[in-house]
């Protein structure tokens, strides 16, 4: 085991360690490879200047919200396609919008999702984003029936390329709209 | 079929207000003989899959009256109950004749429409709190808004960069290769486990019980291979007595899985008589 001296020895384990993990590393996780005992600033920044050193490759080190992991540049996506047989699943409208809601909402019953968009959601647009771990039941409702709780989950962020929630794509500005709707006369 | 297809094609025709006026509108329109259209053609051919398609894009009722109000360019802050209405009617109408499964939330809104017409009609109320009557749309407005902001918020969740569909997660393959660790062995484990084994050996020595492995295939291609040339040949010569009992044993396996498998003929004229051993296409054989 090569002893370790200068800041680049350090990037080298958490490289080595990053590129071979097959999870989203933490701090807490990457703080276990060294025998001294790092805060967490210098351990973020001896991973941004590992980011840096990568910016040039065609894979990056992304920060997500269960930790730091590589992946592949999107812009390459459509050349690393050609060696794939399938194309990459699309999710439908119904998905999406159950999904916003979800997100934006959160958390939520069925019920809910029925009221925003104004049809019944079919069981198979809930399996299949939570087939994906993107939603979770988080709960029940105290109300008749007592409802399941929908909310989205760590690897929906992380497969969205986000640290949190509140990173999530503005909402266009509807409540203003709204006021205005309130307040006007016929 | 036609007038009911063209009913649908010449939306949005002069249903709709229109916020511009008179005759600078008109220049908005396709001129024919220089004369503006002001109608679509009432004989327009839409390919009957074709309005399915459209007809089954919509994700539900709100999703329509979305789609008929900015399709009108019309406020939503002041819908125009009545003629928004009667076109909702209209394609709910289109999507029960083509037998489209019509869920009960279309009839449902189309309830919900003529009710709030119906409720416009009447004198309103004055709120006790404020002076300012109730619209009886604003219920129809928040719902319309709250939803087009949700499918605003889908379009855009799906162009972030998506794992496993916009870029991949990178996993060095030796990976999984350390992940499922050998034990280490030195040299000595190796010795010591040698020397145990010879030292057992050697406690066992004469107990030892030798197995040969005598393969009845072989022995099928031996007596195949002494009966070449299709002549009868004696049952006993097939027999290697001095091979021992096992071996006589695999014979007469393969002798009897010959027969099955009909490579072999086993004649006997008579009882007691010797048994003659051939192959069974001998006779092409001679021939």
């Amino acid at each position: 085991m090569p002893t370790l001296y200068s800041p680049d020895d350090y990037k080298r384990v958490l490289e080595a360690a990053l590129l071979s993990a097959s999870e989203p590393l933490p701090l807490t996780e990457l703080k276990r490879l060294f025998d001294e005992h790092f805060d967490d600033d210098t351990l973020r920044a001896l991973l941004s200047d590992l980011r840096s050193d990568w910016l040039q490759r065609g894979v990056e080190l992304a920060q997500l919200a269960s930790g730091w992991r590589f992946q592949t540049r999107p812009e390459f996506q459509p050349y690393l396609d050609r060696l794939k047989n399938e194309k990459a699943p699309k999710y439908s409208r119904a998905v999406m919008e159950t999904l916003a809601i979800i997100a934006y909402r959160q958390p939520v019953t069925r019920g809910d999702i029925e009221e925003i968009r104004g049809v019944a959601v079919s069981p198979n647009i809930l399996k299949t984003l939570e087939a994906r771990d993107w939603i979770d039941a988080v709960g029940h409702r105290d109300a008749p029936g007592r409802p399941v709780l929908y909310a989205t989950t760590r690897k929906f962020l992380d497969d969205l390329g986000l640290r949190s929630l509140a990173e999530l794509p503005p909402l266009t500005d509807v409540e203003r709209v709204m006021e205005i709707a309130d307040g006007s006369s016929p | 079929m036609n007038s009911e297809i063209s009913g649908i094609a010449q939306f949005p025709g002069d249903e709709m207000p229109r916020h511009d006026s008179g005759a600078a509108s008109l220049a908005h329109f396709p001129k024919i003989y220089g004369e503006p259209m002001l109608e679509m053609p009432r004989d327009l051919y839409i390919p009957p899959d074709a309005l399915e398609i459209i007809l089954e894009s919509f994700e539900g009722p709100l999703d329509l009256l979305l789609y008929l109000i900015r399709k009108a360019n019309i406020s939503v802050l002041d819908i125009p109950m009545a003629p928004l209405t009667r076109q909702y009617l209209v394609y709910v109408e289109a999507m029960r004749k083509r037998n489209l499964e019509l869920a009960a939330e279309y009839l449902l809104m189309a309830a919900m429409l003529i009710e709030i017409k119906s409720r416009m009609l009447l004198p309103r109320q004055p709120r006790l709190d404020a002076g300012e009557p109730e619209d009886p749309r604003a219920e129809l407005v928040r719902r319309l808004l709250e939803y087009e902001q949700m499918k605003a918020a889908a379009a855009k969740i799906d162009a972030l960069p998506q794992a496993e569909r916009d870029y991949e997660w990178v996993t060095v393959w030796i990976a999984d290769k350390i992940a499922q660790r050998q034990p280490a062995v030195s040299l000595y484990d190796l010795q010591t486990a040698w020397l145990g084994l010879m030292k057992q050996a050697h406690i066992m020595q004469h107990h030892k019980i030798k197995r040969q492995e005598l393969s009845v295939r072989e022995h099928m291609s031996l007596i195949l291979r002494a009966l070449q040339g299709g002549a009868f040949v004696s049952f006993d010569r097939l027999f290697e007595i001095e091979a021992g009992i096992p071996s006589l044993v695999i014979s007469f396996l393969a002798m009897l899985e010959l027969v099955r498998e009909r490579l072999i003929e086993i004649t006997q004229s008579e009882a007691l008589n010797p048994i003659y051993v051939r192959l069974a296409d001998a006779n092409t054989l001679l021939s």
